[in-house]
């Protein structure tokens, strides 16, 4: 049971790629890259944790769970928001170009 | 493990896979937003009160407000 | 690659990289352990530069280099997606004449809610190093504020008070502001991004150094960099057309 934050954390990796190979939609596709990237945060966030520990601000009583992941997955969140506005700008972009925005549609993508 | 706790990961794993199940982008918004919200959850259970705030404004305001303003626009191309 | 050969692709990958993250997994400290080696390095080195909220401190103090890393991942970012989402050559502007009807209750709830969202943000910001929060979560909350205005019901009003121009200049200048305050430090102490301010008292508004103005700095870039983004795609899904 003390590895099911491990866990979901893997979880979400691979269910972000999964939806990235099945996608039929590049905005779906550019979603579900943000999931993958959520399971990082959880991970982070779990090898921090100690129970009973209160939150990294002074002025609590006892121990603090470890601040410098909570650090990383500040930036991370902030970074893969505006990564994902990087990647649907350029969705909009490819459905200008070819009034498509299936990858099976797009030449360009094909292998 | 607190039971707590237990629910909150469950959740965020179910909730993830919920959002890359919508095959509809402009649902994907709604549950992205959902899926924010138990991410901030389970933040807080986890003593991070700093994520916790960045991932409410960052993932259940903006990123779905892009996510539907990016489907306006394609599907107005079609 | 056919969409069959791309899911073998993807099973033999899944299923590797599955194997490995078990792995890798069943060897990791149990969670809610005792064992954290960065906590009881960082906890004190935050204490003792007048910085009670710790995150704040290991975020524009002790690893304020991979911030600057971060911020700069942020202007690429938002500097990419403003260019994609700039209308082409064979596009024009429109206002739609009509914005549609907005119910009057969301209109006054919009801007009772606006000023009251800015004052909650730029609490967030300068408060950083005191209590939860700071420059990245303030920013995104600043900007949110600003696009009520939209929610309040007038796409015109909002693009009146929203000179995009200024938004950009201001995202360029602040994060500039965290590379020379970088390099102050660089110039008094010998190390780069260095706590070169008083750090005052444990507490107080003005204390715990350059985490105070590097924070206002991160403040002023993700505020920025968010109105650059959200006002560019609310330009492409709303007044962008092509023209033929």
């Amino acid at each position: 049971m003390s590895l099911l934050p491990y866990f979901v954390a893997g979880w979400l990796l691979l269910i972000g790629c999964f939806g990235v190979v099945r996608s039929r939609d590049l905005v779906h596709t550019v979603v579900c890259v943000a999931i993958a990237q959520s399971g990082t945060y959880v991970l982070l966030l779990s090898i921090g944790f100690q129970y009973g520990a209160s939150a990294p601000v002074q002025g609590a009583p006892g121990p603090v769970v470890d601040p410098v992941v909570q650090a990383l997955t500040l930036t991370d969140i902030v970074v893969s928001a505006t990564v994902t506005a990087l990647l649907l700008a350029l969705v909009i972009q490819i459905a200008k170009r070819t009034d498509t925005v299936d990858p099976d549609e797009l030449d360009e993508l094909r292998g | 493990m607190t039971p707590l706790l237990v629910v909150a990961f469950l959740l965020v794993a179910a909730g993830g896979t919920t959002v890359v199940l919508t095959r509809e982008p402009s649902r994907q918004a709604v549950t992205l937003s959902v899926y924010g919200i138990l991410l901030t959850l389970l933040f807080v259970l986890l003593q991070a009160p700093d994520v916790a705030l960045s991932q409410v404004a960052v993932g259940s305001a903006v990123v779905p407000l892009m996510v539907l303003l990016a489907v306006r626009k394609v599907r107005g191309k079609r | 690659m056919t969409r069959s050969a791309r899911w073998i692709v993807f099973w033999l990958g899944a299923g590797g990289v599955g194997v490995l993250i078990v792995l890798a997994l069943l060897k990791m400290p149990s969670f809610g352990g005792l064992v954290h080696p960065y906590r009881e390095l960082s906890v004190p080195a935050a204490i003792g530069r007048s910085s009670p909220n710790i995150v704040s401190s290991v975020n524009f103090d002790q690893r304020a280099l991979d911030t600057l890393g971060e911020e700069t991942i942020l202007l690429g970012s938002v500097v990419g997606a403003a260019a994609l989402l700039r209308p082409s050559k064979d596009e024009r502007e429109q206002l739609d004449q009509d914005e549609g009807r907005v119910l009057e209750a969301t209109k006054l709830l919009g801007y009772l809610l606006l000023p009251v969202t800015l004052i909650v943000g730029a609490d967030v910001v300068t408060h950083g190093h005191l209590t939860p929060g700071g420059g990245f979560q303030g920013g995104v909350v600043l900007a949110t504020a600003v696009h009520l205005l939209y929610v309040a019901g007038s796409y015109k009003m909002l693009r009146r008070v929203r000179p995009k121009s200024w938004y950009q200049v201001a995202e360029a200048v602040a994060a500039g502001a965290f590379v020379v305050l970088g390099l102050v430090g660089l110039l008094l102490t010998g190390a780069f991004l260095a706590n070169i301010f008083p750090r005052g008292v444990l507490g107080d508004l003005f204390s715990s150094g350059t985490v105070f103005y590097l924070n206002v700095a991160v403040g002023a870039e993700v505020t920025s960099g968010v109105v650059v983004l959200l006002s560019g795609f609310l330009a492409q899904a709303l007044s962008v057309r092509e023209v033929r």
